[in-house]
C-alpha cells in the first residue's frame, strides 16, 4: 500500500488498522483515481462543508456513511472484502457562484443494493449520511443507475403507451382536473362535480391528496357516487373517461380493499400519496399490474425535501426512483402555473420520467447520461395554477405526453363546470392543430385561442376571465450554470 | 349527440385542406397514415375495418387524402379516421387518430345499470346502432 498522498489516499496498512478515529479520505473512501466501473451506480452530492473540513474529505465522509463506514475503525472490516463495499468519492467540483459547495461523485458498487428494492437503496443513499455533523448541508442531485439494476425493477404498471392505448386518445396532452373544494363535498356532490367536467371534455378527473376517507365522505360512498358520474360522461361523449380514486390509507390492508373495490365499479385508475412510502409504492405498482389499473402518483410532501438547493434530494432523483417504483403518472412540475419550477429544471424532470436514454446536460440539471434499458416512461402530470390561456406555454414546456389538469380552471369557469372543460379542450385541440400545421404557435399562441374561441363560448369566457393570469416569481432551484427566471 | 373520440373532436369538421396539413405533419415525421372505419362507435371497439394496408411507402399528402376521400364515397355514413403511426423505438404506437367524417346521424349510447351487491351498480356502454345487424345501421348503409 502507498503512503496517504497530498489528497488524502490510502495510508499505510499498518496504520489503516489502528484503533481509533482516522480522516475517512484516509480509509478508502477518497480515491481521485477511481474509474467508476458501468455496473456503479453514481451519485452527485451538493456539500457544503463545515468550517475547517477540506471538500475532498467531506466527500470521503458521506462516501463512507453511505455504504461501510462508522466513525471509528473497526477490526471486522478485515472479515470481509471491505474494498469492494466501500462507495468510492472520486471527484469534487466547486460549484459555479457558490461559496463553499461543491459537487462530490460518488461511486457505489452494485451489490450493495438488494435488487429491486428503492427502500434498500434509499436507506444506504440518503439514509444516516444526511444528518452528518461535518457537513452544513448534503443534496442529492442526481444518480446514475446502472441499466444492470434498473432491470432488477418492475418498472410502470403500463406506462404513457399502454395508456393511451387502453383509453384509446393520441396525439395530444391528456386533460384532468381535481375535484374540488378538496374537503367536505358530499359523495353526491363530489360524484356532480366528476359528471360535469368528464362530461365536458376532460378526460380525467382526480381526487385531491387529502382525500381519503373522512367523516363528510367515507371512500366506498366516494367510489360509487365517482364511477356514476365517470359512466355518465361515457354515455354522454362515446368516450372512455376515469377518475383517480384515491386508496392512500393508513395500512396496506387498508389498501388494496380500496383498490380492489375500485376494481369491482370499474375504474381504469388508482392513485396513491407519496406519503405512504417507497414500499408502499412499490406494492402498488405490483397489484396495478396485475390488476389492469393505471397507477397515479401525487408526490405530496415532496417539496419538504426537494426544493431547498443546498439540502435534501433534488426531484429528479426522486423522479427515477418512481419510475424505477412502478407508478404510471407522477406530478412534475408546470413552469407556468402556481407552483415551483424552472423551466430547464423542470425539462429535465420530464425528460427522465419518458425517454429511454437522457443524456448529461448541466443546463438541464441532469449530471449523467442515464440509460433505461427498455422502461416505459412515467405520464408527467402538470397541476397547479394553469388554465386554458397559457397553452400554447404549456404545450411548448411540457409537450405531448403529459397530463394537464385545470382544477379552478375548470371548476371555476363562469358557466360551470363542464363549460369549463370544454374550454380547455378546445384549446389544446386547436393548439395542436395549429402546431401539426407548421405554425409557430408560442409565438402567434394568442391569435389561435382567439380563433379557436369563435366557435367556443366557452374558450371566449374562460379567456376572457382567466386570460392575463400568471405567476411569476423566481425559482429556489435553478440550474447551477444558467439561472432563468420562471416568467413567459 | 356527438362523440367525441380522435384528437379534435371538439373543433369544427376539418376541411380537406386542414386534413391535407395534418397528413403532411405526420408524413414529416416519419409515420405512415392509414384509413379506418366503422359502424360500431363503441369506445372499446379498437378494430375498426382497415381501408387498405397502412400506407407505409407513401409520401404524398395528397395520396392519403384521396383514399380518405375513396374510403367516403364507399362509406357514406360510416365514422371513418385518420391514423398516424410511429414505429420508432420506444413508441411502436398510434400517434395521432382523428375522424374525417361521422354518420349524419348519431344516435348515441344507453347506459344500461345493472343493479348488484351492496350499492355497486354494473355499467354496460350500449351504442344504439348495434340494435341492428351490420348493414342495416346508419340508414341501411353498407
Amino acid at each position: 500500500m502507498a503512503d496517504t498522498d497530498v489528497n488524502g489516499a490510502k495510508k499505510k496498512k499498518a496504520d489503516r488498522w489502528s484503533a481509533g478515529v482516522i480522516p475517512y479520505a484516509e480509509m478508502g473512501y477518497w480515491m481521485p483515481d477511481y474509474q467508476p466501473k458501468d455496473t456503479d451506480t453514481i451519485c452527485a452530492f451538493r456539500i457544503t462543508p463545515q468550517p475547517g473540513v477540506p471538500p475532498e474529505e467531506a466527500a470521503a465522509a458521506v462516501a463512507g456513511e453511505s455504504s461501510t463506514a462508522t466513525w471509528t475503525v473497526v477490526w471486522t472490516d478485515r472479515l470481509t472484502n471491505y474494498e469492494t463495499y466501500q462507495a468510492k468519492a472520486f471527484k469534487v467540483e466547486q460549484v459555479p457562484n457558490a461559496e463553499n459547495q461543491y459537487i462530490a461523485y460518488i461511486a457505489y458498487a452494485i451489490d450493495l443494493f438488494e435488487e429491486g428494492s428503492i427502500a434498500n437503496m434509499t436507506s444506504s443513499i440518503i439514509g444516516n449520511v444526511f444528518g452528518f455533523k461535518a457537513l452544513k448541508a448534503l443534496r442529492l442531485e442526481d444518480m446514475r443507475i446502472p441499466l444492470h439494476y434498473i432491470k432488477t425493477f418492475q418498472g410502470p404498471a403500463h406506462g404513457i403507451i399502454m395508456e393511451r392505448e387502453h383509453l384509446n386518445k393520441y396525439g395530444r396532452p391528456l386533460l384532468g382536473a381535481t375535484t374540488k373544494p378538496k374537503l367536505g363535498l358530499s359523495a353526491r356532490n363530489y360524484g356532480r362535480v366528476v359528471y360535469e367536467a368528464l362530461r365536458g371534455g376532460l378526460d380525467f378527473t382526480k381526487d385531491d391528496e387529502n382525500i381519503n376517507s373522512q367523516p363528510f365522505m367515507r371512500w366506498r360512498d366516494r367510489y360509487l357516487y365517482s364511477m356514476e358520474g365517470v359512466n355518465r360522461a361515457m354515455e354522454a361523449t362515446g368516450e372512455i373517461k376515469g377518475h383517480y380514486l384515491n386508496v392512500t390509507a393508513a395500512t396496506m390492508e387498508d389498501m388494496y380493499e380500496r383498490a380492489q373495490f375500485a376494481k369491482e365499479v370499474g375504474s381504469v385508475i388508482i392513485m396513491i400519496d407519496l406519503t405512504i412510502g417507497f414500499t408502499a409504492i412499490q406494492s402498488m405498482a405490483k397489484w396495478a399490474r396485475a390488476n389492469s389499473m393505471i397507477l397515479h402518483l401525487h408526490r405530496a410532501g415532496y417539496a419538504t425535501y426537494a426544493r431547498q438547493k443546498n439540502h435534501g434530494v433534488n426531484f429528479r432523483v426522486l423522479a427515477k426512483w418512481m419510475r424505477l417504483a412502478g407508478v404510471d403518472h407522477i406530478h412534475s412540475g408546470t413552469v407556468v402555473g402556481k407552483l415551483e419550477g424552472d423551466p430547464n429544471m423542470i425539462r429535465g424532470y420530464y425528460d427522465t420520467l419518458r425517454l429511454l436514454k437522457v443524456e448529461k446536460n448541466p443546463r438541464l440539471g441532469i449530471y449523467f447520461d442515464q440509460d433505461w434499458g427498455s422502461m416505459p416512461g412515467v405520464m408527467p402530470v402538470a397541476s397547479g395554477g394553469i388554465h386554458a390561456g397559457q397553452m400554447h406555454d404549456l404545450l411548448h414546456y411540457l409537450g405531448e405526453d403529459v397530463v394537464l389538469q385545470f382544477g379552478g380552471g375548470t371548476i371555476g369557469h363562469p358557466m360551470g363546470i363542464a363549460a369549463g372543460a370544454t374550454a380547455n379542450r378546445v384549446a389544446v385541440e386547436a393548439m395542436i392543430k395549429a402546431r401539426n400545421e407548421g405554425r409557430d404557435y408560442r409565438k402567434e399562441g394568442d391569435d389561435i385561442l382567439k380563433a379557436a374561441a369563435k366557435h367556443s363560448r366557452e374558450l371566449q369566457v374562460a379567456l376572457d376571465t382567466w386570460g392575463d393570469i400568471t405567476f411569476n416569481y423566481e425559482s429556489t432551484d435553478t440550474p447551477d450554470v444558467v439561472e432563468t427566471p420562471t416568467s413567459v | 349527440m356527438h362523440i367525441t373520440q380522435g384528437t379534435f373532436s371538439y373543433l369544427p369538421d376539418l376541411t380537406d385542406d386542414e386534413i391535407r396539413k395534418q397528413i403532411q405533419y405526420a408524413l414529416d415525421n416519419g409515420w405512415p397514415c392509414s384509413v379506418e372505419f366503422t359502424d360500431d362507435p363503441h369506445p372499446r371497439n379498437v378494430y375498426w375495418e382497415m381501408w387498405g394496408l397502412p400506407m407505409f411507402d407513401l409520401e404524398d399528402a395528397a395520396g392519403v387524402l384521396a383514399e380518405v376521400n375513396a374510403c367516403r364515397k364507399a362509406k357514406p355514413e360510416h365514422y371513418i379516421r385518420l391514423n398516424a403511426y410511429d414505429a420508432s423505438y420506444g413508441k411502436q404506437t398510434t400517434a395521432l387518430s382523428f375522424i374525417v367524417q361521422r354518420p349524419s346521424e348519431e344516435p348515441g349510447f344507453r347506459l344500461d345499470r345493472q343493479e348488484w351487491h351492496d350499492r355497486t351498480i354494473r355499467y354496460t356502454l350500449h351504442p344504439y346502432v348495434a340494435d341492428q345487424p351490420h348493414g342495416e345501421r346508419y340508414n341501411g348503409h353498407k
